[in-house]
Parts: C-alpha cells; sequence; structure tokens
C-alpha cells in the first residue's frame, strides 16, 4: 500500500503521539491529553491502541494483536491486517517472538521482557469517571491527589457485597501518585502490571495516552483487612491443564454444559505443543485447532 | 471434543463480499451513480459534508453510496479520509456578508435592504406524497429574476448601529482546531461553535428544541437566516497575495435573544450563531441556540443546570462519530471481563448463601 504513510499516519501525528508516550513515560500514570486522530476504524474498536502502536512501530519491529487473549478474536484479526497492510511489519502470534503486542482486556500469560512494549486498547482511561462525570471535576482531584471518593466506593462495596466487586479494570495505584485505570483486564492480571516490558495506554475517543515504564510500583487499592485478591475461575482449562492461566468459559452443549479454557491462545497452545493435556484435550497436532 | 474457534480472518473476508452484495442489492436495477446521488440527494450530501468537516461533494456522494445510505457512516468514511490530508495553510475568514443568496429570510423584520428571498425551500410546501416522482418525470424550469446587484448587508447590522444588540468584539487570534489539539474545556466560543458545526443534527436539534421547551429558555428570534455561495481565499506565500480557491455554499443563522441588562449595562439584545457547510438550516438554526445557550456564564446568566447550558455535557457527547463507536462497540467480545463478573457475582452468591465453591450444573 503506497497511498499511505508507513503504519498510516503521517510523520507529524507520531511525533505528536509520541511526545505524548514520552511525557506519559515521565509521569507514570498521568493521562496525558493528545490530539487523537479519526482512524479507518470506529471509535471503541480500538482507535487509541492502533495510533500508539502506529507512533511506536518500525520496519523492524515483529507486531502481534489479542483480543480477550485471544490472537484469532476478530478485532484481532482486523488490527493485525490493518498493520500488515499499511506498515508491512512482520507478525507473529508467538508472545515471545513479539516486539510489539497490541492488547485488548488481557495481559499475556508469560511474562514480557524489556524488549518488548505492551500497547492497551482503553475505552475509559479516568479511573474516577463513574464516581465523577465531569472531566474538570476528575483531572482536579488527580491534581489535588484526591482519591477518597474511590476509597469510599471501595469500603460501600465491601459493607454492601461483603467483597470489593470490581471484577475488571481494577483500580491501581502508581509509584504511590496517580490512581490508573489499567484498561478492562481482569484484576487476576492486575499483579503483572509491574513487568519489565514499557505499558503504553491509548485511548483514542477520550484523547488520552498514559504508561508504565519497566518495574513501576503498581498496587492494586484495597484494605488491611480486605485485601486484593487476583482471581480466576477456579478450574484448569481443559485443553492444556494450566491451572495457573486465566480462563474463559464456553458453553458446549444446549444443556448449558460448559468447559473452561486458556483465554490467552499463544499460551495454551505452546502449553499443548510442550505436550500438556488437559481433562477434555486431545494431544496436540501442528496446524489443528 | 471441543475445538477452539479459529477462522476470524476467513468470516470477516466473507462479510464484506456479502456487504457489498447487500450494497448493490437488485442487479437488474440500474446501479445508482455518485453523480446522481451529489446532485438528486444534495441535502444528504450536505449533511455529510458539514458533520464530516470536509467540503467535497463528490466524496461526500461516494462516502453515503459506500455506506448505503447510513449518513452517519457516510460522514464516519469522510472524516477518516480528512484526517490523512495534509495542511497546506489556513483560508481568510470567509465573508458571509459577500454571500450570494439563494435564500435570505429574516423573522424580525418584515423587509430590509436585499429583500426577502425565499429560495428553494421546503417550507411551505404541503407535505403530499408527490406520486409522479415514482415515474420518472421532467420538472418544469422554475421562474428566474435577474440576480441583486451588490452584497446583501447582515440585517443584525441595522440593529448594531442602535446599539441595541451586542458586539461581539473583533480578534485576529488564531482559532483553536478541536481536530488538531485535544479538547481543553472550558472551551472558548470558536471552539465550541466549531464542536457544533461538526456535531449530530439529531443531537443538536433535540438540545436546541430543549432550550425553547424551557430548559434554559431564551427566546430566539431568526434575525436573519442566509444560505449562499461565498468564496475561500487564501495567502500564498509564493505569491505574496491572497487568491480565490473557490466557493462554497453556508447556511448561517444569526439568532436576537434577549437580555435583561445588568447594572453596569442597559438592556441590549443577545447573539447566537449558526454557521455550517451546505444548505443545512435546520442544523444551523439549532446551533444558534445551543451556542446562545452556552454563552450562560459569560452574559451573567443563571445556571438552570439544563443540559445545553452545560458545556461539558454538550461537547463530550455531540460528535456522532465518537457517540456510534463507543456505542456500538459493546457488540465487540468482552468474555474476558463478563467472565470477571460472573465469577464475582457467583463468589458473592456463595457467600451470600454460605456454600464454599460454586459447582457447575452438569
Amino acid at each position: 500500500m503506497t497511498d499511505y504513510n508507513f503504519a498510516y499516519l503521517d510523520e507529524q501525528t507520531k511525533r505528536m503521539i509520541r511526545r505524548a508516550i514520552l511525557k506519559g513515560l515521565a509521569i507514570p500514570g498521568y493521562q496525558v491529553p493528545f490530539a487523537s486522530r479519526e482512524m479507518p476504524m470506529p471509535y471503541g474498536w480500538g482507535t487509541g491502541g492502533v495510533q500508539v502502536s502506529a507512533a511506536c512501530l518500525t520496519p523492524d519491529d515483529t507486531f502481534k494483536v489479542i483480543d480477550q487473549g485471544a490472537d484469532d478474536t476478530t478485532n484481532a484479526v482486523s488490527i493485525r491486517k490493518f498493520f500488515e497492510k499499511t506498515a508491512g511489519v512482520a507478525t507473529t502470534e508467538e508472545t515471545a517472538r513479539a516486539s510489539l503486542i497490541q492488547t485488548r482486556h488481557r495481559i499475556p500469560e508469560e511474562a514480557l521482557s524489556q524488549d518488548q512494549i505492551l500497547v492497551y486498547q482503553v475505552p475509559i482511561p479516568e479511573p474516577l469517571r463513574f464516581l465523577e462525570p465531569s472531566e474538570l471535576e476528575t483531572r482536579k482531584m488527580h491534581s489535588l491527589e484526591e482519591y477518597g471518593l474511590m476509597h469510599v466506593k471501595l469500603y460501600e462495596d465491601i459493607s454492601q457485597h461483603g467483597a470489593i466487586a470490581t471484577a475488571y479494570a481494577y483500580p491501581v495505584k502508581v509509584e504511590g501518585r496517580y490512581v490508573m485505570d489499567p484498561s478492562p483486564i481482569p484484576k487476576f492480571d492486575n499483579p503483572k502490571l509491574g513487568m519489565a516490558a514499557i505499558q503504553l495506554f491509548g485511548a483514542g475517543r477520550e484523547q488520552r495516552i498514559y504508561a508504565l515504564p519497566p518495574y513501576t510500583q503498581v498496587v492494586s487499592l484495597d484494605f488491611e483487612d480486605h485485601p486484593f485478591e487476583p482471581s480466576k475461575a477456579d478450574y484448569d482449562c481443559d485443553l492444556c491443564g494450566a491451572s495457573d492461566s486465566y480462563l474463559d468459559e464456553v458453553i458446549v452443549d444446549d444443556a448449558g454444559g460448559r468447559m473452561f479454557v486458556c483465554s490467552d491462545t499463544d499460551y495454551c497452545r505452546s502449553r499443548r505443543a510442550a505436550g500438556h493435556v488437559g481433562a477434555q484435550g486431545a494431544p496436540y497436532e501442528e496446524g489443528a485447532a | 471434543m471441543y475445538v477452539a474457534v479459529k477462522g476470524g480472518e476467513r468470516a470477516i473476508d466473507n462479510a464484506h463480499a456479502w456487504l457489498a452484495e447487500e450494497r448493490r442489492g437488485d442487479t437488474s436495477v440500474a446501479e445508482l451513480g455518485v453523480a446522481q446521488i451529489r446532485e438528486q440527494l444534495s441535502l444528504a450530501v450536505n449533511r455529510v459534508m458539514a458533520e464530516g468537516s470536509l467540503y467535497d461533494p463528490d466524496l461526500a456522494a461516494l462516502a453515503i453510496k459506500q455506506a448505503r445510505g447510513d449518513l452517519i457512516e457516510a460522514i464516519f468514511l469522510i472524516r477518516a479520509y480528512r484526517t490523512t490530508l495534509p495542511r497546506f495553510g489556513a483560508s481568510h475568514p470567509v465573508e458571509t456578508s459577500a454571500m450570494r443568496c439563494d435564500r435570505r429570510i429574516s423573522a424580525t423584520f418584515k423587509d430590509a435592504p436585499g429583500g426577502q428571498v425565499l429560495g428553494p425551500t421546503f417550507d411551505y410546501t404541503h407535505r403530499l406524497l408527490d406520486f409522479k416522482l415514482a415515474a420518472e418525470g421532467e420538472v418544469a424550469d422554475a421562474p428566474e429574476a435577474p440576480p441583486q446587484p451588490g452584497p446583501t448587508p447582515h440585517i443584525m447590522g441595522y440593529l448594531n448601529r442602535e446599539g441595541l444588540i451586542e458586539d461581539e468584539a473583533p480578534s485576529d487570534a488564531t482559532p483553536p482546531d478541536l481536530t488538531r489539539e485535544p479538547m481543553e474545556l472550558p472551551a472558548d466560543r470558536a471552539l465550541r461553535l466549531q464542536a457544533l458545526t461538526r456535531g449530530d443534527e439529531g443531537f443538536i436539534l433535540s438540545l436546541a428544541y430543549s432550550t425553547q421547551r424551557g430548559y434554559a429558555r431564551n427566546h430566539a428570534f431568526v434575525g436573519e437566516l442566509r444560505i449562499g455561495a461565498v468564496s475561500v481565499e487564501m495567502d500564498i506565500p509564493e505569491l505574496g497575495f491572497a487568491i480565490e480557491l473557490g466557493e462554497i455554499t453556508l447556511t448561517e443563522c444569526e439568532t436576537i435573544n434577549q437580555f435583561k441588562g445588568s447594572k453596569t449595562e442597559p438592556p441590549q439584545f443577545t447573539r447566537g450563531y449558526g454557521l455550517v457547510f451546505g444548505q443545512t438550516e435546520r442544523k444551523a438554526i439549532a446551533m444558534a441556540l445551543v451556542d446562545r445557550a452556552l454563552r450562560w456564564k459569560e452574559l451573567g446568566e443563571e445556571d438552570q443546570g439544563a443540559p445545553a447550558q452545560d458545556e461539558e455535557f454538550v461537547l463530550m457527547h455531540a460528535d456522532n462519530i465518537q457517540a456510534t463507536g463507543f456505542l456500538e462497540h459493546i457488540k465487540l467480545p468482552h468474555y474476558v471481563d463478563f467472565q470477571s463478573e460472573l465469577e464475582l457475582v457467583r463468589k458473592l452468591r456463595c457467600e451470600a448463601e454460605g456454600s464454599t465453591r460454586w459447582e457447575a450444573a452438569e
């Protein structure tokens, strides 16, 4: 495709985005406003992540896209094809081989390295949004480090339900300063946020970019007597037998029978390739499933 | 045995092929030409240009064809194209007082220099289906009059001479551009007007309507509504002077609104302003009303808590491309976040019922 610049965006726009990324890395957890562009996919489909990826990609990169942990969900396929077409970069489904991974709603199971960048698609970057609808107000609350409202909300959860009733997009505090929305990842993934890779968060419609440099201190909000608990379905993967991965529940028959499978398809595939077989899995064959 | 679902790529390709087939419809019916859309569905073209923020009737017509007549989808196509275009520079402000008016009416004066010109309006048509149009038919030529010589002055100018209407302080400041800078609030009036002119017609219409029904009521008279062509001029640095790039059609609406006056200022009328690409007068009138409602603070009016007064509410929700994207994205996969909710609800229910672990009903 020659009608568009490498990775679709023009260089001036990429420069503007890179400046926002650098600012975000310099102030971990702070939401940097940026002049988000209309992209050729709708807002809500990952335009923030796509713009961040476009600004980071170089011709030597190997790119991986996951949605819900899987490489083969329709929108992951669509975004991967977009960059294959506009940037001509190599793509992969193998987590370890990718230099840049764009994700929606999951962090890969396999630990990422310092040589990798993880780009998140973010729908609502403001962790305080559903407590305070006004952006003017929430920006003020961040600048004054006024997070009492969030703690009151968590406390109210406990008094009403006996537990903090947030299962995904679980708020975190970054380096003791900014409260941040880690995007709608399950809280199971929160402990991985202090990882070795650079993490960049792009919210296109809301025009915000934020970032976590490698090894940033990221603490999930909790109370001493109600500590944060990452959780997953209390089963093993039925295909690969993994007991440590986040599971999708799949309804398999009309009687409502179900099975649990890894949401991270590459993790599941590599385990099966290594000979692991779950309760309902068949021995791994190259190219099958 | 369960095999994980694969084949997203083939499904997408097939869906696109089917979509193309549906767009074309019955092939025994002649295909719609882009020129036909441009000429015969021109008000749809105008809306796509206005909300797409790109003045190009041919591309707007193409977008409407490609979008199967879904105007928001067409606007999206135009926006996504527009964002890739390089910026050569900025034009001079267009001179609407020099407009070649096809339509020019005032609701406040029975007559004024330049006269009332109805132009091609639906206003006094009887909304009876014209079954003759179902068959192709020739249209009789409309009577013509010689064009008005000279420019048509703005009616508001006459009120201004008496000081009856507020003066808008002239400014040479470069207006902000929300397509190049993130929108930061509070916004100035220029930024609000930019957001309104490309905002969703239905949303702006309903907000304007709400002000008429009492949510931040400020009765508006249409001082003047004009539709016509203006020339666009731009300075070319290499030439050292401005040249005319071409003409665009605009709809401009100026409203006259009440103002009680204050201790320091005598009573005076105030203004609402609407300016939109193409013949788009519903949008321009609505824009003027919402503009006026948003000015409550600078005019020292009371905050009634009405939606149309809430700048953040209006500006953050006026863009239909943002709105439709976020609305429709909820049909994308959310297996992971739903699963986490599912587990949480099960856990909370177990705790409430005193059991320790949820067991699958098998």
